[in-house]
């Protein structure tokens, strides 16, 4: 692995035609496997130096999975994943070594991430010890400094996770992440957990962190508001695939996708209050269907108003829809209009 | 002519081996017949413990309940619970959080709407099974007749918050109250329930208090709102004036946390800074002061001495006082929130 | 459920098909002569040979594993006569049909085993709900304290207190003996009492702490507070939503806990003189008495795997999210 620091914009995170199918073991009078659950389901992604690239989506959508994929800590039934033009899908424990200090991962809950038994300094320090680095000055010193980036008191390195309030704790999972200088980071609904004037302290860290230290974000999160905030683009998932992907204002000011639209139009807004603004509604009927068996073609078709026959036969690819900008690519055989607006003009 | 609904001076007190927890500490408020009430709030807020309070669910050996909570003149504080049974699930009723943990697994969902009906009317077991069946109609659910058999497992998370409700409609209450009803939901399922309650609550002119973290959930769903900060309503109004200019800092602490989907993004979110107070040992005086930018400005240190009063209808309770919180809120606040 | 049912009693079998394979095997790994045993005192090597024929002791290994898992099936026909179906070969040491020990012994270890376990489930369960359901009182706090004592106690220890007080100091009851209860019901009740209660005291205070755990945490749960919210009485959220919550776990902690009541059992049989088959398997280990032990090893393993089927059998009653497949 070359050491000096990627170009913005290289393609530093790679996923090609990824999977992941967990099996479904059943049958009579031997075990085996009948089926499976399609998480992620052939997904194709690009994470570039220096941005942050949104995964937004319902629960069970996969968007979880897909993180642990390329972070492989879940191995892949199928597809690529590069990074930095090196194929890691399969690549073993040694091969691994140099790439898994460059992807780190920041996870949700930061009352179960965290060792209980460990002072913050071990914690923090633990990712040096398993790559055996000692940076100059010392592991310590390094520690304390990560510490006062995250915004802790680095005197506080001796104390356990226990005396950290939820925003602190999720800090020191910031702070570990950040140990060995990342290249990556995979954070998986880092503030879905906290209360909302601390999702917005760590929030703002992530998005300074990012700025000041180039490091790419790949943001997990099923809450819109928050992706749209912190990611330059965004891809939309829903039953294991990508069903839209573009920049930030392709998909929260022109969506093409039925079901990115529906999912827009149903967040609730505090400006919905006011009655200044009028937005138009989109109820989708029914739960997202089980990945064991989903729907045959389109997988959101049977939620959709616009299904047809077409529909049900054959599954839309994901490209760009006629009117779209380059690299707004949406997976639907009856795109929205190109002008939607979703959203009033801020 | 009293209001359906009165809680006055509500101080709900726990006993914990740390000491006394302060959980709500005198919390007024009152909601009428077909009106809806949003209490927002963080964790710790004292939020959800109001609820259980009011229907005193609480355990009484650990809690400390005083003030007044008012039904329809009915005294609630200190009721036997002998009263409060026949209230339970009748009069009022209880949406929780998690429907997966607050059904039972063992008994299928028709049993479990039917047992509050059967308790409260006396119906019969094939009587309670068919308003069990027409309930599960009227929230939604496709083939009733044959769902009522099921297991809560078998239901998705959508469909057992809708057997949820339906099992706290069965006996048409005249108080609903939502205790994050929709936290756990995806957001197309948490519009689709959202919107239930609210043509059931046209369909029954019942009271409902819903309870969230949400801003977002209340603009479009509630009445009035009221904001609480460690135990006590900071803020009070009908939900739009309070959305569109609201008064108190922890307020609009909040709103500038929330990122939206139209706000500016070049902007960096406004956080509240610092973490809410132990409720062990909460602040003097205001107990927002220590997190409030404009406690310094406030004469005499009233904001770390003095309680500021919750004026009744539309206020907060701050020391600026209207007038700098009308000005503060119009130069400062307004821009950065877009 | 039939499904499940068929699958498990077929991995039962290769359960306990291994498990004989493997005993077997054993068996002739030790350097034991099973014809010196029934051989006598004037034996010869001639003698010996004689023997070892008329057993098939002079087959391969493999061919006497058949013929022997054949004879509990079909029969077996030796040189000293034929031995009905069930076969499990002769006693060495009083060439009696193994069988027939059998089947005069298990009622006894049956009637131990069923009889403690019924008592320590009610009981046990019993007193954790009373303690659950009067938490942090003195009621509670007895419970607690007296279910410590019963923890430190041991089977031997308490059967000889039980019978010195019982029955030689206030001739309170019987010495225990075993009355077959198709004889006389009360006889069988009346002599398996003291058995009972002694192989349950270890148990009941396990059970009894599980259990108030148990409730203790199922009556936190949101169900429950749920079910008070609806209007449902404290009585009803206790017996109806709590304790069936809490059954689940019991149930599962009873089937791992199978296999130590029959080592109880086996203990209690010692203390109280009675002969199960507990003591038949110490003695023919004693006696070195193969045909014996082999038997009563293949009839206590097919008797825990069976009882470990009703269990996860009964799980699935209990809980409607198991679902057996």
């Amino acid at each position: 692995m070359d050491e000096k620091s990627p170009r913005v914009g290289e393609p530093l995170l790679v996923a090609e035609n990824l999977t992941k199918h967990f099996p479904v073991r059943g049958g009579f009078p031997i075990r085996r496997t009948v089926g499976a659950v399609q998480a992620v389901d052939g997904i194709d992604l690009t994470v570039r130096a220096g941005e942050s690239f949104g995964l937004v989506g319902e629960s069970g959508c996969g968007k979880s999975t897909t993180g642990r994929l390329l972070t492989r800590l879940l191995e892949p039934s199928a597809g690529r994943i590069l990074y930095r033009g090196e194929d890691i899908t399969h690549a073993g424990r040694r091969q691994l070594a140099p790439v898994r200090s460059e992807i780190q991962m920041i996870f949700q809950d930061p009352y179960a991430s965290l060792n209980p038994r460990q002072t913050v300094g071990r914690i923090v320090s633990g990712p040096m010890e398993i790559h055996g680095i000692e940076p100059p000055g010392g592991r310590e010193a390094r520690v304390r400094e990560l510490l006062e980036t995250v915004g802790l008191n680095p005197e506080h390195y001796n104390r356990f996770p226990h005396e950290f309030s939820g925003g602190q704790r999720q800090r020191i999972g910031v702070a570990r992440a950040l140990a060995l200088g990342p290249k990556v980071v995979v954070a998986d609904e880092p503030v879905s957990a906290l209360d909302v004037s601390i999702q917005a302290q760590v929030v703002n860290l992530l998005q300074q962190l990012q700025r000041e230290l180039g490091i790419a974000f790949l943001f997990i999160a099923h809450d819109l508001a928050v992706v749209r905030h912190v990611s330059h683009r965004v891809a939309v998932m829903y039953l294991g695939r990508i069903v839209e992907t573009g920049s930030r204002e392709d998909i929260y000011r022109r969506p093409r996708h039925p079901y990115t639209h529906a999912l827009l139009s149903a967040v609730p807004e505090a400006a919905d209050a006011d009655g200044t603004t009028r937005r138009e509604r989109i109820r989708l009927t029914g739960d997202v269907p089980s990945p064991v068996a989903p729907p045959s073609g389109c997988r959101f078709r049977t939620r959709c108003w616009k299904a047809r026959d077409r529909c049900a036969t054959e599954a839309p690819a994901l490209a760009r829809a006629d009117g779209s900008g380059e690299g707004h690519l949406s997976a639907c055989h009856f795109p929205e209009p190109p002008t939607t607006a979703a959203r009033p003009e801020a | 002519m009293t209001p359906f609904l009165s809680v006055r001076d509500l101080y709900v007190r726990f006993a914990t081996e740390d000491g006394t927890v302060r959980a709500v500490d005198g919390l007024s408020f009152t909601l009428e017949r077909g009106r809806t009430l949003g209490i927002v709030g963080e964790s710790g807020s004292g939020k959800s413990v109001t609820n259980l309070a009011v229907l005193g669910l609480h355990d009484p050996r650990t809690t400390e309940i005083r003030g007044e909570v008012l039904l329809d003149g009915q005294e609630l504080t200190g009721a036997p619970e002998s009263v409060l049974e026949k209230l339970r699930g009748n009069k009022v009723a209880m949406v929780f959080q998690d429907s997966l943990t607050a059904l039972s697994p063992y008994y299928t969902v028709g049993r479990q709407i039917a047992e509050p009906y059967r308790k409260h009317t006396g119906a019969s077991r094939r009587e309670a099974r068919l308003r069990a069946v027409e309930m599960l109609r009227r929230v939604g659910i496709t083939d009733p007749a044959l769902r009522v058999d099921d297991y809560p497992h078998q239901f998705s998370g959508g469909m057992r918050q809708r057997a949820m409700i339906a099992m706290a409609l069965v006996c048409d209450p005249e108080l609903l109250i939502a205790d994050e009803p929709t936290t756990a939901l995806d957001v197309t399922v948490q519009a689709q329930i959202l919107d239930l309650l609210k043509e059931l609550q046209q369909q029954t002119g019942a009271a409902i208090v819903l309870v969230t973290h949400d801003l977002g959930v209340v603009a479009g769903t509630v009445d009035d709102l009221l904001v609480m900060y460690a135990g006590r309503a900071v803020e009070q109004g009908p939900v739009r004036e309070v959305l569109r200019a609201p008064r108190h800092p922890y307020t609009w602490g909040l709103l500038g946390s929330m990122p939206r989907l139209s706000s500016d993004v070049g902007q960096p979110l406004t956080p509240i800074p610092g973490t809410p107070p132990s409720l062990l040992a909460p602040p003097p005086g205001c107990p927002f002061h220590p997190r409030c930018a404009y406690a310094a400005s406030v004469a005499e240190d009233r904001c770390r001495t003095e309680r500021p009063s919750l004026p009744p209808g539309r206020g907060a309770a701050c020391h600026l006082g209207e007038e700098r919180q009308r000005s503060v809120f119009a130069e400062r606040i307004r821009p950065r929130l877009g | 459920m039939l499904r499940f049912l068929a699958r498990r009693s077929l991995g039962a079998l290769v359960i306990i098909v291994l498990i004989s394979a493997i005993t077997f095997a054993l068996f002739f790994a030790l350097p034991s002569q099973p014809a010196l045993m029934s051989c006598g005192k004037n034996c010869t090597p001639d003698a010996i040979a004689l023997i070892n024929k008329n057993l098939g002791l002079d087959e391969p290994v493999p061919v006497q594993y058949w013929h022997y898992m054949a004879g509990i099936f079909t029969g077996r026909d030796f040189t000293v006569g034929h031995c009905p179906a069930p076969c499990f070969g002769y006693s060495f040491s009083n060439q009696q049909p193994v069988w027939g020990t059998i089947v005069d012994r298990f009622p006894t270890t049956l009637s131990i085993t069923l009889g403690g376990a019924a008592v320590f489930l009610v009981v046990g369960v019993g007193i954790g709900m009373i303690a659950a359901a009067f938490r942090g009182t003195w009621i509670d706090k007895f419970f607690s304290s007296l279910s410590l004592v019963g923890n430190a106690l041991q089977i031997y220890f308490v059967g000889v207190i039980a019978l010195a007080v019982l029955v030689s100091g206030l001739h309170w009851m019987d010495n225990p003996a075993y009355h077959p209860i198709t004889e006389d019901p009360v006889k069988w009740f009346t002599g398996m009492l003291i058995p009972w209660l002694v192989l349950s005291i270890i148990f009941i205070a396990n059970y009894s702490r599980m259990t108030r755990s148990q409730m203790i945490e199922q009556l936190g749960e949101d169900h429950v507070r749920a079910a008070r919210a609806k209007g449902l009485g404290r009585r009803a959220v206790f017996f109806r939503y709590a304790w069936r919550g809490a059954l689940a776990p019991i149930v599962t902690i009873f089937g791992i806990d199978l296999g130590s009541l029959f080592g109880g059992a086996i203990i209690t049989e010692f203390t109280f003189s009675l002969h199960g088959l507990g003591r038949l398997a110490v003695s023919s280990v004693s006696e070195t008495d193969l045909p014996t032990l082999m038997a009563v090893m293949l009839v206590g393993c097919t008797a825990i795997v069976v009882a470990n089927i009703v269990v996860d059998a009964a799980y699935a009653v209990i809980d409607p999210r198991v679902r057996l497949a």
